[in-house]
């Protein structure tokens, strides 16, 4: 492709972000994930004629909590709507959500250093599971489909971006910035690989950031940040392409297609008229109180972006490790709940422990914080016997793997497996003895030989010493031993 | 348009709106139905002439705002009763005829 034209992207995201509520948005079925088909549906939830919805106390406070968070406007009042349109999923044949008066206005959120605008985020609820039967599951070449209606009602909250967004990099620092502030303020589990988080982009080009914003199109069905970044660097691709061919450019929703590397389009979308919104008449507007929103304030914990830096600042980490750290859920209340217990360990270590040996424990056993045998009152244990020496970061990851597996405490299972670093000179020094007699011919050759090759000989003999102390040997000592023997 | 008035409709709007809607009109019923929604049309215009500008939008009749329920799980219905009223079921889910027409 021949670029004559520097495109310029301008994209927005819809991000759905389901509430962790106890229940669904209006009515009392229980909002749970995974449980076995048909089983949390209710009149309300199933569209039956004289049910009723009431509108669910935690919802508003959830979005209350949002609005602080991100400094939204939050309207005196908020009006819910019927958005009309046939499909197995929405058993009422409408889908209630907020339409021309939504719960929050104008957000702000900032992403590595640039203010991106936040339009609104409105309450809806979400629809029903389907799964396609036949025809590979496709919908298109399906002969039937099967509907659970579990999620039918359940809260989400729709985040929509101003078109503030340039690039796809950006757009994943978007989504994981709002990922973080939604799991901080405790409102959604936010796990885009369970879809209790998803995103579709709108993308347009334009060649210059003077011109109006080109045609925009609609991409949906990424179910990670890696996706996302993906599908959006495709679809600014396939624009380009486009544009430079003097193709016109279709407004219209195309689908990713994980697999395939590359977007689709969908069924032309109904126009905003045809979805024919009007006021929900079963439902009040909801007007949020000054008590209500001074008492979300008082609740309000501490943000991510400020707790990535109050923590930078306080143990003296990286950036990326204190992203680690916000991004894992309960992964910083661990690490600052160890870093408490200390006993003359290093905050340091505890990070290490953490985003090293604990999270690819995590990734690996799918295990969350919660559900692990060691507590932070253990890793801080650890921590102590890497700070005072008794353990090299080797043997810290043997004695972390077995108390991790059962609970025993890391004190424990040095002492059962005789696995503390040996600091004693004496005893590494029969040990180096042995090692230099028993290699005579490399510490010949070390003489002999050029830097290069003293450095591989050196080398050598130390793998040798290690070895021989079965990997306990205090490594910066057996150095030091090991040099004085070498003079 | 069908008609001289700016704001009544046509009978493709009738038609696709009834489409929308999943309604079959008869040819008699979508006249019937253009003239009579051409009626409520005008009466609207009508009452966009009138300075309202002080008249907040009404959402609901009733003066109320704020009616809500605590976030606490009641029994859900008893599935195998619900899906005996299913026209089709499988798996314990209500099986639904395809939903899209081939491309």
């Amino acid at each position: 492709m021949s670029t004559k034209t520097q495109w310029m992207p301008v994209i927005g995201l819809e991000v759905h972000c389901e509430l962790a509520t106890n229940t669904k948005l209006f009515c009392s079925c229980a909002n749970a994930f995974g449980a076995p088909p048909n089983t949390n549906i209710c009149p309300v939830c199933l569209g039956l004629p004289g049910s009723l919805p009431v509108l669910n106390a935690r919802a508003v406070e959830f979005s209350l909590r949002l609005a602080e968070a991100l400094n939204f406007t939050v309207p005196d009042k908020s009006v819910f709507a019927r958005k009309n349109y046939f499909y197995p999923d929405m058993p009422k044949d409408y889908q209630v959500t907020q339409f021309e008066l939504p719960i929050l206005q104008a957000g702000v959120i900032d992403v590595d250093g640039v203010t991106i605008g936040i339009e609104r985020a409105h309450l809806e609820e979400d629809t029903g599971k389907s799964s396609h039967m036949g025809g590979g599951g496709r919908i298109h070449d399906a002969e039937y489909s099967l509907v659970d209606y579990n999620r039918a009602g359940v809260p989400l909250l729709e985040i929509v971006s101003r078109p503030d967004i340039r690039s796809a990099e950006q757009a994943r620092g978007y989504v994981s910035e709002l990922r973080a502030v939604l799991l901080a303020i405790g409102v959604s589990d936010v796990k885009m690989e369970e879809g209790s988080m998803r995103v579709d982009a709108n993308i347009s080009l334009r060649a210059s950031e003077a011109d109006e914003f080109g045609t925009k199109v609609e991409i949906k069905n990424m179910n990670s940040l890696r996706s996302l970044g993906r599908a959006i660097d495709h679809e600014i691709d396939r624009q380009a392409e486009a544009l430079e061919t003097g193709e016109t450019i279709i407004q219209e929703t195309r689908h990713w297609d994980e697999n395939e590397n590359r977007t689709s389009g969908m069924r032309s979308k109904e126009g905003s008229s045809d979805y024919r919104y009007f006021p929900e008449p079963d439902l009040v507007p909801v007007a949020p109180t000054a008590e209500q929103r001074a008492a979300v304030r008082d609740s309000l914990p501490e943000l991510p972006a400020r707790r990535r830096e109050r923590l930078i600042e306080a143990w003296g980490i990286t950036l990326p490790d204190a992203r680690i750290l916000v991004d894992v859920p309960g992964l910083a209340d661990y690490a600052e709940a160890a870093v408490a217990a200390l006993a003359g360990g290093a905050a340091r270590d505890v990070v290490n422990l953490c985003t090293g040996d604990l999270l690819a424990y995590l990734n690996e056993t799918g295990r969350t914080l919660a559900a692990i045998a060691l507590d932070p009152a253990g890793l801080a244990d650890l921590a102590d016997l890497i700070g005072d020496g008794t353990l090299s970061r080797s043997l810290a990851q043997e004695v972390f793997a077995a108390c991790v597996a059962d609970g025993s405490s890391p004190r424990a299972v040095v002492a059962e497996k005789g696995l503390a670093q040996v600091s004693d000179t004496g005893e590494l020094g029969t040990i180096l003895d042995a090692v230099i007699a028993a290699n005579a011919d490399a510490v010949a050759q070390y003489h002999a030989g050029d830097d290069k090759e003293r450095k591989k000989k050196r080398g050598f003999l130390m793998g040798e010493a290690m070895k021989a102390s079965k990997g306990q040997g205090n490594p910066q000592l057996l150095n030091q031993l090991l040099d004085e023997r070498l003079v | 348009m069908a008609d001289e008035n700016p704001t009544a409709i046509t009978r493709a709007e009738v038609e696709h709106v009834a489409g929308l809607a999943r309604l079959g009109l008869s040819a008699d019923e979508v006249d019937r139905l253009t003239h009579e929604l051409a009626g409520i049309l005008i009466h609207a215009r009508d009452m966009g002439e009138l300075d309202l500008s002080g008249v907040e939008p009404t959402s609901h009749p009733l003066p109320l705002v704020n009616v809500v329920r605590p976030d606490e799980i009641s029994p859900s219905l008893d599935r195998d009763e619900v899906l005996a009223a299913a026209p089709a079921v499988q798996d314990n889910q209500f099986r639904v005829p395809r939903i899209l027409e081939a491309p």
